[in-house]
């Protein structure tokens, strides 16, 4: 077995820890979580040279060991925890050029830990631009560790990173500040309590803020015994170790850290000014949206309607080549319909990702929390609120995780009650469906009305998360301090290769987690939809056979047959058949034999439809949902949905192709059906800003509901959301479809 | 009244002279915000809060009320190297 060594990458936030990842692993690399907490964890793997291999473990980022978040205490867990089978042999703490002073407290606190430590001096490549020159010689022998210069833009820099991980045994472990000076009495007495355990791992311990997890307080047998510092106290003492090691960083920048200041101005300011204007500001963070929703909606018309398209025809083959029967059903019917369902998102959720991914890289995204703060707070949120809000459109989850950046306790619970009701990109593909379907073409000022119902709906989802922010900041009791403090990083190209990863990864994580419970759910409604018990789904043939003779086609048949046999009509002349012809009428004739025999398998199969399990269960439910617009099919896709949305596409595919003879895409299998009351089109527009409604306001994920527990630690919260939001849904989906029936 | 923080108007600087409450996080110390350090206000946001801040080097937006905690000399002169 070659040597596996662990390497951690820590730094404050912004400084390209991930892109220094990146570029050390490749595609060598998962994204998990750390386990029973929600906690991102980024691990991959680095060959080095001299056939080491190093185990990279991707840390939250945090600016200093005294944490204030459960994402910060897990890089302090692990550094502190020697058991951990992770617990690195060597520390690369990451820092870019212009924050190197803030991100040396890190390193000389890692120092103090006596975990070989090694500096990583990030966008070396900004260097000239900002006027800046570093002596990374003394450097070196003043932080008596060692120093790796890097561009990860560039990518200079990477192997000598490598050579000095592999060389880590070299690196000296001695700590570049005594803590103890700041209490010596104390630290002293701390001492003699437990002289196995190392002064600086014990203060750590005792003054971490953490209630979160149960951090290493274990490690510490009593703490009565050196309890005599008051909470206020440990803080001034804090207080005192952080200007005690800006000392030393000030005293050894002064020699090897030079910057020109008026080389570093300029750029950043101008953007500054420009994009945090009381009006430009604005303007430019709604033209920004806006290019977003037309993007997902008009860019991704294309490839969509392609997967749509190959799907249909994937299914067919599957039908003409496999010997018929049971499992080809399956496949046909069941797994290939419901993965046709969600793979044709693809498109539009990487689009979302991507635009998410650069806002943030770009460093553009804290400069609109700047910008929001003072008009959230009035609705008991956060300019910090901004961020889940907008990272919700691509999915609630990573956007509750988001809001733990947010100090203040109340902000962050209501932040987190009113995310589920920003449009997530779940939402989308039953919108985007939906919308092809009812709203009209036309345009006006170059957006497309299709683009800007969907804009409309995402407004809607904010509106009403603001509202309901709102009424939550009236009705909760909740007294915590008010904290705010967010970093404005440099503003910086965004890296392709960061980019890329972000984009890759995400979608992947949708199609797959999705994926999972889609294919399982299409499964189960094959099985029940093309199954039954009862006697009129055993003799449907005959049933039907037999109403037919008696009473013909039913009028979705007659419609169907007349409206093919006009299009046929009009092929017939272009090949050279007229009506005078006597092949003419004969091959009318037919292809109406053709048709009739279609239409008759159609009534055939959907009388088996309503007759199947699924049927019972569908009309069992349609008390409940006909008041909204919706037919029994609706409803069973509607009922599916409370597992995750975007079953509901799927859903529908799978019920429409056990019912239907024919291979068509699912958009014109939905435009076929007819509502069996009114007889005109099901999806129309009462029915179709019904179900947009619906979607929009009701609570219909579970693993919302199960991070929203987690994050809250209680039931209460996700409970509530589900009762409210869908009882908020129901009714105003019954009022729409009331008022434009 | 002690001039703090909020009193500055833009492109302005400051030496922290100290504290007024012992509230601050001590993430806005560690970010650089300690006595004896230059500040300068960067920008305000269009509602006047928050406001945003070059201190030590690190550009931070905080609140109008927690700047309301932070005293300081202003500095007149335009030679600080922050």
């Amino acid at each position: 077995m070659s040597k596996q060594i662990n390497v951690a990458l820590i730094g404050n936030p912004n400084t390209g820890k991930t892109s220094v990842f990146n570029q050390l692993t490749g595609l060598n690399q998962k994204v998990g979580n750390y386990p029973g907490i929600t906690v991102e964890k980024k691990e991959g793997i680095c060959k080095l040279p001299r056939g080491v291999k190093a185990h990279i473990i991707d840390l939250p980022g945090t600016y200093s060991l005294n944490t204030t978040s459960l994402d910060e205490s897990v890089a302090v867990e692990l550094l502190l925890n020697k058991n951990d089978k992770d617990h690195p042999d060597v520390a690369l703490v990451v820092s870019d050029v212009e924050n190197l002073k803030r991100n040396l407290l890190l390193f000389t606190q890692i120092k103090d830990l006596k975990i070989p430590a090694i500096l990583v001096i990030n966008m070396a490549d900004r260097m000239s631009r900002k006027g800046i020159s570093i002596d990374i010689e003394l450097l070196e022998k003043k932080l008596n560790a060692k120093v790796a210069l890097v561009s990860t833009r560039k990518g200079t820099g990477i192997d000598r990173l490598k050579e000095l991980i592999a060389d880590y045994k070299n690196i000296s472990k001695v700590p570049n500040v005594d803590t103890t000076a700041i209490a010596p009495d104390y630290f002293e007495r701390l001492k003699n309590a437990f002289p196995k355990e190392d002064v600086y791992k014990l203060w750590l311990v005792i003054t971490q803020d953490v209630n979160f997890m149960p951090i290493q307080k274990n490690l510490i047998p009593d703490t009565s015994s050196f309890a005599t510092k008051s909470k206020s106290e440990l803080k001034r003492l804090q207080q005192k170790e952080t200007i005690l090691r800006y000392q030393f960083i000030n005293g050894i920048l002064k020699e090897t850290y030079k910057v020109d200041v008026n080389a570093a101005k300029g750029f950043r300011a101008t953007l500054d000014k420009i994009l945090t204007h009381k009006i430009f500001g604005y303007l430019i963070f709604f033209v920004i949206l806006l290019t977003i929703f037309q993007a997902i909606y008009g860019w991704s018309e294309y490839p969509m309607d392609l997967i749509d398209g190959f799907f249909a025809s994937a299914t067919e083959w599957v039908k003409e080549t496999l010997p018929p029967g049971v499992f080809t059903n399956l496949i046909a019917e069941g797994i290939l319909a419901g993965i046709g369902g969600i793979v044709i998102f693809i498109p539009q959720i990487a689009f979302l990702f991507l635009f998410i991914s650069l806002l943030e890289e770009s460093g553009y995204m804290s400069r609109v929390v700047f910008l929001m703060d003072k008009i959230m707070r009035p609705f008991g949120l956060s300019g910090k609120s901004v961020v889940p809000l907008i990272s919700g459109t691509a999915c609630a989850i990573p956007a509750v995780m988001a809001t733990r950046t947010i100090e203040n306790w109340k902000e962050r619970l209501i932040t987190i009650l009113v995310t589920p009701f920003t449009t997530c990109s779940a939402r989308l593909p039953v919108y985007l469906i939906i919308i092809a379907l009812v709203i009209p073409e036309g345009n006006v000022l170059g957006l497309s009305f299709k683009a800007l119902t969907l804009m409309l709906l995402y407004l809607l989802g904010f509106g009403v998360a603001i509202l309901s922010a709102m009424v939550l900041n009236k009705i909760l009791k909740i007294k915590s301090r008010t904290f705010f403090v967010i970093e404005l990083p440099n503003y910086k190209l965004p890296l392709f290769k960061n980019v890329a990863y972000t984009v890759l990864e995400k979608t992947k994580s949708f199609v797959f987690g999705a994926g999972k419970i889609i294919l399982a759910i299409s499964i189960i409604l094959w099985f029940l939809g093309s199954n039954g018990h009862s006697d009129d789904f055993k003799n449907a043939e005959t049933i039907v056979t037999k109403r037919i003779e008696a009473e013909g086609f039913n009028t979705f048949s007659e419609s169907y047959i007349e409206n093919k046999i006009a299009e046929y009509k009009a092929t017939l002349p272009i090949m050279g058949l007229h009506e005078s012809d006597p092949a003419y009428q004969d091959s009318i004739a037919l292809h109406t034999v053709v048709l009739e025999e279609r239409a008759l398998n159609q009534e055939i199969a959907s009388y088996k439809l309503k007759h199947s399990y699924m049927g019972i269960m569908g009309r069992a439910i349609e008390p409940v949902v006909r008041p909204l617009g919706y037919d029994w099919k609706i409803g069973i896709a509607v009922l599916t949905s409370f597992a995750a949305r975007e079953v509901f596409v799927g859903t529908l595919a799978t019920i429409y192709s056990v019912g239907n003879d024919e291979e068509e895409t699912i958009k014109h299998r939905m435009a076929a059906e007819v509502n069996p009351i009114t007889k005109e089109p099901l999806f129309n527009l009462a029915s179709g800003i019904s179900l947009l409604l619906f979607y929009a306001f009701a609570m219909q994920c579970m693993s919302t509901l199960a991070i929203v527990k987690r994050e809250t630690n209680s039931w209460k919260w996700p409970a509530g959301q589900l009762v409210f939001m869908s009882l908020f849904a129901y009714i105003v989906a019954l009022i729409a479809y009331q008022l434009l029936k | 009244m002690e001039t703090t923080v909020a009193d500055l108007k833009r492109g302005q600087k400051g030496i922290i002279k100290e504290f007024t409450e012992n509230l601050l996080p001590i993430k806005l110390l560690e970010l650089g915000c300690l006595p004896g350090n230059v500040i300068e206000l960067v920008q305000v946001a269009p509602l006047k809060d928050p406001i945003y801040i070059n201190v030590n080097g690190s550009h931070i937006a905080i609140r109008r009320s927690m700047a309301e905690q932070i005293a300081l000399d202003i500095v007149e002169e335009e030679d600080v190297v922050l």
